[in-house]
């Protein structure tokens, strides 16, 4: 059975909750995964993917693409689902995630998935690569982009400040990275782990085009990746921070106390998904 | 805690520290200029994919070379060696084959995670070029890759070389462009010693050779040891003792054949030799090969220890942690007794 509608009259909103949908079947496979933030992102991939970016779903490795680094190997289970309704990835595919033998790892791994750029699982990686890939792509005079996901947490790595420091320096205007702010890391609020504000200003300083936006409004989500895209040839590469809200779109995930594993119990998948199909666009 | 005092070795006179050497070569030694940096622009010529980065350490990997003849082709990226190997990763994976230059001890251990995850799981074609092996400089730990070895041969995609001279370092530059995928490779830089050429000596990725031969010991060695090992099998002559070498360059993936062949010879003492801690390098690396094929030899390692080393002048250290011809001569003759 296949829920992703093809063709091009679909909405935003649709391909948002259809995402948000393939996720939830996938943690229910597992019985557990990286939902709250996969609900969260859910907004910045149906932009990225059928918005934004330009991609090839039969030949993932093609040559003219936009790359998508996902820096947060952990939200792979988004990406996944954001694969599946862009049609990389079969949607019979889900039902194995994060079992043996299958494409579709716990965390992201460019062996294994097809349209999965990097491999992420150790955090701070992406930005890095991003900038060895523009560079690339400069230098053979594509005028692909790079897109790159990462998550707040992520801030306190050095690494991504060296990576910050060198696109500036580099004039990387074909990069556009995203930072998921869901303000959770794994030992809790990311801003009480280690203060990062007043991002807009420190990135701004840093030589970024910087938009900060609601990234569950899809109208801002969409208006910041078109200014951002405006930037090639500019000469600046782009920070789109994006404010999400963990669990997006389904009441009781959205309302229970935040941690950076949410509980789901066995029986909540179900409610999820009832919860959502409430919630089904046109 | 009271500072140690400082040690001398009794009767020798005290040397003092040049910073960051630009050679190890001996006095009155056969030396070449750059032979990476020469190396590299040659084949540049012919390959367009070549690209060459550092991180702030262009002029003392010979790099600068490269970058003088390809301004475009070069990228500094800063002090940054997480940076460095990450964005040599994307290069990679966009066609280029990025030739990434730092010091052995920032590859090693700063940006370890880096290299084992956006390179070596990736199995991008990347090349890691890394000055001060093991034991090359008298600036103390900070600069000393004594487990650079240990570390590289762990992770699974990586090639490991440990060139030793100016000539194989001519020749290795070619063959691990060749070799599609991951290499780590020890990089002498400077005035590079001139050894192998007498030898008739050619490199071969993932092939040891036998350069001498001797009925009663056999060094294993690698990289600068290999030339102290020949060095030594020359003074021993005069001692009546009969040594060959056999020359690992490739410390992974080893050459289990030529090794195995070479120590099933009757009656010769092995003595595997390196710049690097006795700790997971080409001696433990050649033992565990001995052990699980079921060939024993008598059998002996000479390496640094296991201990943070001191800082000073390289000929007093290489004396002092058993690396110099004269001391690794000293305890084969030991070994013989």
């Amino acid at each position: 059975m296949r829920t992703a509608p093809l063709g091009h009259n679909v909405s935003l909103e649709r391909r948002a909750w259809n995402i948000r949908r393939h996720a939830i079947l996938m943690g229910e496979v597992q019985g557990q995964g990286y939902i709250a933030q996969a609900l969260d992102v859910a907004d910045i991939l149906a932009t990225a993917y059928f918005h934004a970016m330009r991609y090839r779903p039969d030949d993932p490795a093609w040559e003219g693409r936009d790359r998508f680094l996902l820096s947060n190997g952990h939200y792979a289970i988004a990406l996944y689902a954001a694969l599946i309704e862009a049609g990389i990835i079969p949607e019979e595919e889900l039902e194995t995630y994060g079992s043996d033998e299958s494409r579709l790892p716990m965390s992201g791994m460019a062996s294994y998935t097809p349209g999965m750029e990097m491999s992420g699982g150790s955090l701070g990686l992406g930005l890095s690569i991003a900038v060895g890939k523009c560079l690339g792509l400069k230098r053979k005079g594509s005028d692909s982009r790079v897109y790159t996901l990462f998550s707040d947490g992520e801030l306190d790595e050095g690494s991504v400040w060296e990576a910050i420091m060198s696109a500036a320096h580099y004039k990387l205007d074909n990069l556009v990275a995203i930072v998921d702010v869901n303000n959770q890391q794994a030992d809790g609020p990311s801003t009480t782990v280690m203060g990062f504000e007043p991002l807009t200003e420190k990135l701004e300083a840093f030589g970024w085009f910087v938009r900060r936006i609601d990234g569950n409004d899809l109208a801002a989500v969409r208006a910041a990746f078109d200014a951002a895209k405006a930037q090639h040839g500019q000469g600046k590469p782009s920070m789109i921070i994006a404010d999400t809200l963990m669990g997006k779109g389904v009441p009781f995930l959205e309302a229970r106390e935040k941690n950076h594993f949410i509980r789901v119990d066995a029986h909540e998948w179900r409610l999820a998904l009832d919860a959502l199909d409430e919630r089904k666009p046109s | 805690m009271k500072p140690a005092a400082p040690r001398t070795d009794a009767g020798k006179p005290r040397l003092t520290t040049s910073a960051m050497i630009a050679s190890i070569a001996g006095e009155g030694q056969r030396t070449k200029p750059a032979p990476f940096g020469h190396a590299l622009v040659e084949l540049a010529k012919e390959d367009g994919s070549i690209l060459g980065m550092t991180a702030d350490l262009g002029k003392y990997t010979d790099l600068h070379i490269f970058a003088q003849a390809f301004p475009d082709r070069y990228y500094q990226m800063g002090m940054a060696e997480q940076l460095l190997f990450g964005a040599a990763s994307g290069l990679a994976a966009e066609g280029f084959t990025p030739i990434a230059t730092t010091y052995a001890v920032f590859a090693s251990r700063r940006a370890y995670d880096f290299i084992h995850q956006t390179i070596a799981e990736e199995d991008r074609n990347v090349k890691i070029a890394c000055a001060l092996p093991g034991l090359t400089s008298g600036y103390g730990p900070s600069h000393q890759a004594t487990e650079d070895l240990a570390l590289f041969r762990a992770m699974p995609n990586m090639v490991v070389i440990d060139p030793c001279d100016a000539h194989e370092i001519e020749q290795v530059v070619p063959a691990m462009v060749r070799h599609k995928g991951p290499v780590y490779m020890r990089l002498l830089r400077g005035q590079v010693p001139l050894v192998l050429d007498e030898y008739g000596y050619s490199f071969e990725l993932g092939k040891a050779k036998l350069l001498r031969d001797g009925y009663e010991v056999l060094f294993i060695s690698s990289g600068i040891m290999t030339m102290r090992a020949l060095e030594a099998a020359k003074a021993l002559v005069s001692d009546r003792i009969d040594a060959g070498v056999l020359h690992v360059p490739t410390i992974k993936p080893l050459d289990a054949a030529t090794i195995l062949a070479c120590c099933a010879k009757p009656g010769r003492l092995v003595v595997v030799a390196e710049n690097h801690t006795v700790n997971g390098g080409l001696g433990e690396a050649v033992a565990g090969l001995l052990m699980r094929e079921g060939v024993h030899p008598a059998f002996r390692m000479v390496g640094l220890p296991d201990e943070f080393l001191a800082a000073g002048a390289l000929p007093t250290l290489h004396d002092r942690y058993g690396i110099s011809t004269e001391a690794l001569c000293a305890r084969v003759k030991g070994w013989l007794k």
